[in-house]
């Protein structure tokens, strides 16, 4: 799952890092393929070199460390909020078939709140959702939308005026997905060792295929050797 | 309402006794992971502050602390959890099931929550943002109401300003009159210091003005905002100071497994806070290793000062 989100960012992208997972992500583009990319980190960090150390947190010592600039919240908000962001990274405990995404409530549980996904997913040019892939977490709707995908559809975003392009992908445990001209989630890669149908029982609609469905690449050695130097939480 | 200038140093126990009161709004844990003041919330909960309204963005297990130790009547905030494990458990048994109390909820985006600062910081009621336009967060009314631009006619959310009656701040050092210099990321710290009724001042040093003075871009919070300076070195730990303090990972997993259960809350509650009578004895209890471990040894400056001369 790193190693296909970190092929998402493309060299000399402003990329907002979220966090968990997407820490390691950047620290692995930025080494392999992504030299001139700019990390911004939603405390306040804008740095252009990976963490100079393997880190848990956005606010640990090595990430800020060597930055090129320490702000605040309103600063790179502003950044998002005037479109100079080109990707966001975000998750979710649950999603639905627009790339909607839940991080707030369910009937049952309460879950920690958004922090910033639901500003990423309103101003990023394009955002990359990272799930887990299972039954419950992919709905056909979601019970409260935290961070808005294509809404109900195609013309949902501009018609309630988020101005940000959306998810372009979601990369999960078991595919990678695009979206098609009606924002729907389609099935664009299997990783290897997945089928259709493994991932169709774990959709809860029925899922549509891209016209070509590939296998993801498994990670090259150099993507695993970092991840493993990276990612502290195993 | 100018503070004077004159010493306002004082114990942690002083400074939370005459500041923070019953059922007070209090915002902490601002800068997100880093610098969160976690000496003076332990210092709420051993002096049993009951009903606060907490404010912050983003809290680690701080909130989640205050709420399971019966401190918190309601959290104002973009999440609340354990951000290296996740949950915060006492939270969700707050929401879920009242335990200890039931807990309201104001949700609010990482954005969000700084506009509301901001305009409170601003003396203005509300600020306009575009951002979770079509979602749920901003279907809470109370926050937030819809309203169109006098100007291009555009829809707007309105975020109300939310004004703390006290705002706490780690910082890394500042004079005795309270004008603080902090370092590394922000978050919503400066916001949250100028929105504020009072502020009370936890730092691992206490310099003499000329420090303060030979650096004036350095002083994010000046003393006219500030209302107790308490000299508390570590104050931040688990959280991270930058120059001083790295992050204590394992002491935030450690308490994601005790705080699973109520028992188990508990037994740390006793164990790393009202056992304790103060953070001296904390510090203590850590150990004269770990603090060593934990301590930030590098120096990192390759540059010539910056020159403010003027002749």
């Amino acid at each position: 799952m790193i190693a296909a989100a970190a092929r998402e960012i493309r060299d000399g992208e402003v990329v907002f890092v979220g966090m968990r997972l997407p820490l390691v992500a950047f620290a692995v583009a930025k080494e392999l393929h992504a030299p001139t990319t700019i990390g911004i980190f939603e405390n306040g960090v804008i740095r252009d070199r990976r963490p100079l150390s393997p880190i848990v947190t956005m606010g640990d010592p090595p990430n800020i460390a060597a930055a090129i600039a320490c702000s605040g919240l309103i600063d790179v908000m502003a950044l998002l909020q005037r479109g100079r962001i080109d990707l966001g990274f975000i998750g979710g405990a649950e999603i639905d078939r627009y790339g909607n995404l839940n991080t707030n409530w369910t009937p049952e549980l309460r879950l920690p709140g958004s922090g910033g996904a639901a500003d990423i997913a309103s101003f990023a040019r394009r955002t990359v959702i990272i799930m887990t892939h299972e039954p419950r977490r992919f709905r056909d709707r979601v019970q409260y939308l935290t961070s808005a995908g294509h809404g109900t559809g195609k013309g949902w975003r501009q018609s309630v005026g988020l101005s940000g392009g959306g998810p372009s992908k979601v990369v999960t445990s078991l595919g990678i997905f695009s979206f098609d001209n009606s924002g729907e989630m389609i099935l664009a890669s299997l990783h290897p060792g997945t089928t259709k149908e493994g991932v169709q029982a774990a959709t809860g609609w029925p899922l549509r295929s891209a016209p070509t469905v590939t296998e993801t690449q498994p990670p090259t050695v150099d993507e695993l050797t970092l991840i493993r130097q990276f990612d502290t939480l195993g | 309402m100018t503070k004077r200038d004159q010493d306002k140093t004082t114990t942690l126990a002083n400074a939370i006794r005459e500041l923070v009161h019953d059922g007070d709004r209090v915002a902490m844990g601002l800068c997100l992971e880093s610098l969160i003041p976690f000496a003076a919330g332990h210092e709420l909960i051993r002096q049993n502050k009951k009903d606060l309204s907490l404010i912050g963005p983003i809290s680690d297990i701080l909130f989640d602390e205050l709420i399971g130790a019966g401190c918190v009547k309601a959290v104002i905030s973009a999440w609340v959890g354990n951000v290296g494990a996740g949950m915060g458990y006492n939270f969700r048994g707050a929401i879920e099931k009242g335990i200890p109390q039931p807990l309201l909820l104001q949700e609010h985006s990482n954005f969000t929550i700084t506009l509301a600062l901001k305009a409170a910081a601003l003396g203005v009621t509300f600020l306009p943002t575009k951002t979770g336009a079509g979602g749920d967060i901003i279907k809470n009314q109370e926050a937030f109401r819809s309203v169109t631009c006098p100007f291009t006619s555009e829809q707007l959310t309105a975020v109300k300003a939310v004004v703390p009656d006290v705002t706490i701040l780690h910082v890394q050092r500042a004079d005795t009159f309270g004008n603080a210099h902090m370092w590394g990321n922000l978050g919503v710290t400066v916001e949250a210091a100028y929105a504020a009724d009072r502020v009370i001042l936890t730092c691992e040093e206490i310099v003499d003005r000329e420090i303060i003075a030979a650096d004036p871009n350095r002083t994010l919070v000046p003393g006219i905002l500030v209302d107790a300076v308490v000299h508390e070195p570590l104050g931040a730990h688990p959280s991270p100071v930058q120059g001083f303090w790295k992050r204590d990972d394992e002491y935030f997993l450690r308490y994601h497994e005790h705080s699973r259960s109520r028992d188990g809350f508990l037994a740390w509650l006793k164990e790393w806070v009202t056992d304790l009578p103060s953070r001296e004895a904390y510090r203590t209890k850590l150990g004269e290793q770990m603090v060593n471990d934990l301590r930030i040894t590098e120096k990192r400056l390759p540059i010539d000062e910056v020159n403010y001369g003027s002749t």
